[in-house]
């Protein structure tokens, strides 16, 4: 117990400040009024959607919870349910075996709700999906439907492969900000 | 020769990793597989290949290991009925890799029930996506997944469905138990979610772009994987990569393992309740990935290895920053060892949860860092030592308990050994302009293997050129293969409640294997 206590104490705090949001990442109009991104801004519940990423974007998401992005210091945690989520995380490819358990936990999140589309995979479909030209087209083959927009209404999008976590939580504030 | 077999020629494949490769009768197929089971070699992939278009059939490869090497072994199939023998009565790790041959290709055991196993519903039954004629908008379905999940029955049994979409940050699975109160019975699980289709992908891609999908195979591994591909693709191109080069290459892949490991040893720590451990070891992974950036460009390395080399440098003053690293690694990691051994309520739930047995491991064909934890003592870097590891003697950590507590003892030494590793390398690291040889274009009908220990376990990559030159099937193989359908054996008699602890001790990949 005193080798916790003393390595604990010899950390000290590691925290750096929040990045502040950013409005090119945001897609098309603010949906949701000031008053109630006021009330998200308090306390934000996030639930992650793996869509069928290739876990490099989990990656950097579980990163905002170490002590040097400190996400749940802001009031923003992570929760098990889309029922008790305000703000759903979604990476990858949409694969076309997760189409049906994105709508669900899409249709399982209450309103108001936000979605944060993350990495490149998730905002077009990324290195997986064909190029432009291709037969298949669109951004998408036999597997994947390729960006989440293409899928389920998308408020905010971070690129990156991965985006760093600063990125993905600037992202998460963008969506929870006022537009000036 | 490595095996010896009165219808089995095998030639050597030139390259890094001592590999050979030979074509047999499917009636060898069984007798050729005892062989090397009873010499104590494993199955380490098997994939089928659609080759109708040279006028053959279709084609089954395996890659076999023993201990001299690997094995590639080519079974022409005919091409309107392409059967071949069951091998999973011989390797059980066989089992899933055969029903997704099937899925993706249509070749299958004769006599032997497949259930599905990749395709869910996203293209119709009896049509394949691998074959060359394959048309997506006429196998285009949306059916549900009806999977039929084997029922437990008995009195007070009950089932518990958990995902796809799960309650922590992680990929998508689902996970089928059957308990009485809070014991497991059975665990079922339903991969497949994380399909979207990379080996197809790979085919209309040049052997450069290509690289950058194979580095997201699966993300945590990704220099694993580039290192496969890259060493398979010089294997086909008979090139070299520069010495500089080898060295960066197995310096990424150590920092890759450091990171894996730092960060399974708190997230370990935090599926106790001890959420001390996650704060300080993720403190500690997150200076490594800025180092990385910092130095290579990149938190995760992703795409700083090449076809014919590398892609990023290390500067005389960034090897000082690494050293730094190591000792303040060394410093820190060493204490909270210390504080994990010593807390007796986490030593409480590691040890005997989720126990495999050496026994059971040797059977299933348990590979990798889990493997080694149930005494299963391979590792390719100790093995088959490609350039630079052929002059680091790479110490293979194992224990013997099988349990989740022999898990992280693997972790541990390993990340020690990692550190001595990296510091040895960079001893090593001399000075060379060139970092990469040009890789543009590939031989025509070219094949070529690459295999590398990554943090996970063996990674490997097959490659098969075209009558251009162009790459017509590339297989990227995951050791979480062989290491899923364990972990359903490995909860059995457990309670529910650690169930995302031994989860999380085998930290298997889904994208990985669902491609």
């Amino acid at each position: 117990m005193y080798q916790l206590i003393k390595q604990i104490i010899k950390t000290g705090i590691k925290t750096e400040a929040a990045p502040l949001p950013d409005e090119e990442m945001r897609v098309g109009a603010q949906r949701l009024s000031a008053e109630i991104l006021r009330m998200f801004g308090g306390a934000l519940n996030i639930r992650h959607v793996d869509a069928g990423s290739c876990n490099g974007c989990e990656l950097e998401i579980h990163a905002l919870n170490n002590a040097y992005y400190n996400i749940e210091g802001l009031g923003i945690k992570f929760v098990a349910s889309p029922r008790h989520a305000d703000l759903l995380l979604v990476t990858g490819p949409v694969s076309r075996h997760m189409v049906t358990a994105l709508k669900r936990t899409y249709d399982a999140t209450p309103e108001p709700k936000l979605v944060v589309a993350i990495g490149e995979c998730a905002c077009d479909g990324g290195i997986f999906c064909s190029d432009g030209g291709s037969p298949e087209g669109g951004g998408e083959t036999y597997a994947s439907c390729g960006k989440v927009s293409n899928v389920i209404p998308v408020d905010v999008m971070v690129s990156g492969c991965p985006p760093t976590p600063t990125a993905v939580l600037q992202g998460i504030l963008t969506a929870i900000s006022n537009k000036k | 020769m490595p095996i010896t077999h009165p219808n089995l020629h095998l030639t050597r494949l030139p390259g890094a990793i001592p590999a050979w490769s030979g074509t047999i009768d499917h009636g060898d197929l069984q007798e050729i597989c005892q062989r090397v089971q009873h010499g104590g070699g494993r199955l380490v992939a098997l994939w089928g290949s659609d080759e109708r278009v040279t006028g053959n059939g279709f084609a089954l490869y395996l890659a076999l290991v023993i201990e001299k090497g690997l094995i590639c072994l080519n079974v022409p199939l005919s091409d309107t009925r392409p059967i071949y023998p069951d091998v999973s009565r011989i390797f059980p790790a066989a089992e899933r890799m055969q029903r997704a041959a099937y899925d993706l290709l249509g070749i299958y055991p004769e006599g032997k029930e497949l259930r599905k196993w990749l395709r869910h519903g996203a293209w119709a039954s009896g049509s394949f996506p691998l074959r060359k004629d394959f048309d997506v908008t006429q196998s285009r379905t949306d059916e549900a997944d009806a999977y039929p999940f084997v029922q437990v029955e008995g009195q007070g049994v009950h089932e518990i469905a958990v995902g796809p979409v799960h309650a922590g940050s992680i990929e998508p699975g689902h996970f089928r138990f059957s308990v009485v109160g809070e014991t497991q019975l059975r665990l079922e699980e339903r991969l497949g979610y994380a399909h979207k289709g990379i080996e197809k992908r790979f085919e209309s891609l040049g052997v450069q772009r290509a690289a950058r999908l194979a580095g997201r195979v699966s993300g945590d591994s990704t220099v694993a994987y580039a290192w496969a591909y890259a060493m398979a693709t010089e294997s086909i191109a008979t090139v070299t990569p520069p010495d500089r080069a080898l060295w960066l290459r197995a310096l990424f892949l150590e920092r890759e393992r450091i990171a894996n490991h730092l960060g399974d040893l708190g997230m370990l720590g935090n599926d106790v309740a001890l959420s001390f451990g996650f704060a300080q070891f993720w403190i500690l992974k997150e200076q490594v990935l800025r180092n990385n950036a910092s130095l290579f460009g990149h938190r995760y390395l992703m795409d700083r290895i090449i076809p014919g080399g590398v892609a990023a440098d290390l500067t005389e003053p960034g090897k000082q920053t690494l050293l730094d690293e190591c000792a303040m690694l060394e410093r820190e990691v060493h204490i909270l060892r210390g504080i994990y051994e010593e807390h007796a309520g986490m030593q409480d739930r590691f040890i005997g949860a989720g126990r495999v047995e050496p026994k059971l491991a040797a059977q299933l064909g348990l590979c990798g860092l889990a493997g080694r934890a149930s005494s299963q003592a391979w590792d390719a870097r100790v093995q088959f030592p490609c350039a630079p590891y052929d002059k680091l003697d790479v110490r293979m950590a194992t224990y013997r308990n099988g349990d989740v507590a022999a898990r992280v003892i693997v972790r541990f030494d390993e990340l020690f050994e990692s550190l001595r590793l990296q510091r040895a390398i960079l001893v090593n690291l001399i000075h060379d302009n060139t970092l990469s040889v040009p890789l543009d274009k590939l031989p025509v009908f070219g094949f070529g293997v690459g295999m590398v220990e990554g943090w996970r376990g063996e990674v490997l990559v097959a490659i098969h050129t075209d009558a251009q030159g162009d790459l017509t099937r590339v297989h990227p193989h995951d050791p979480s293969w062989q290491n899923w359908p364990v972990l359903a054996h490995a909860v059995m008699g457990n309670i529910v409640p650690d169930f995302p602890l031994i989860n999380k001790s085998f930290n298997l990949s889904y994208s990985g294997q669902d491609l």
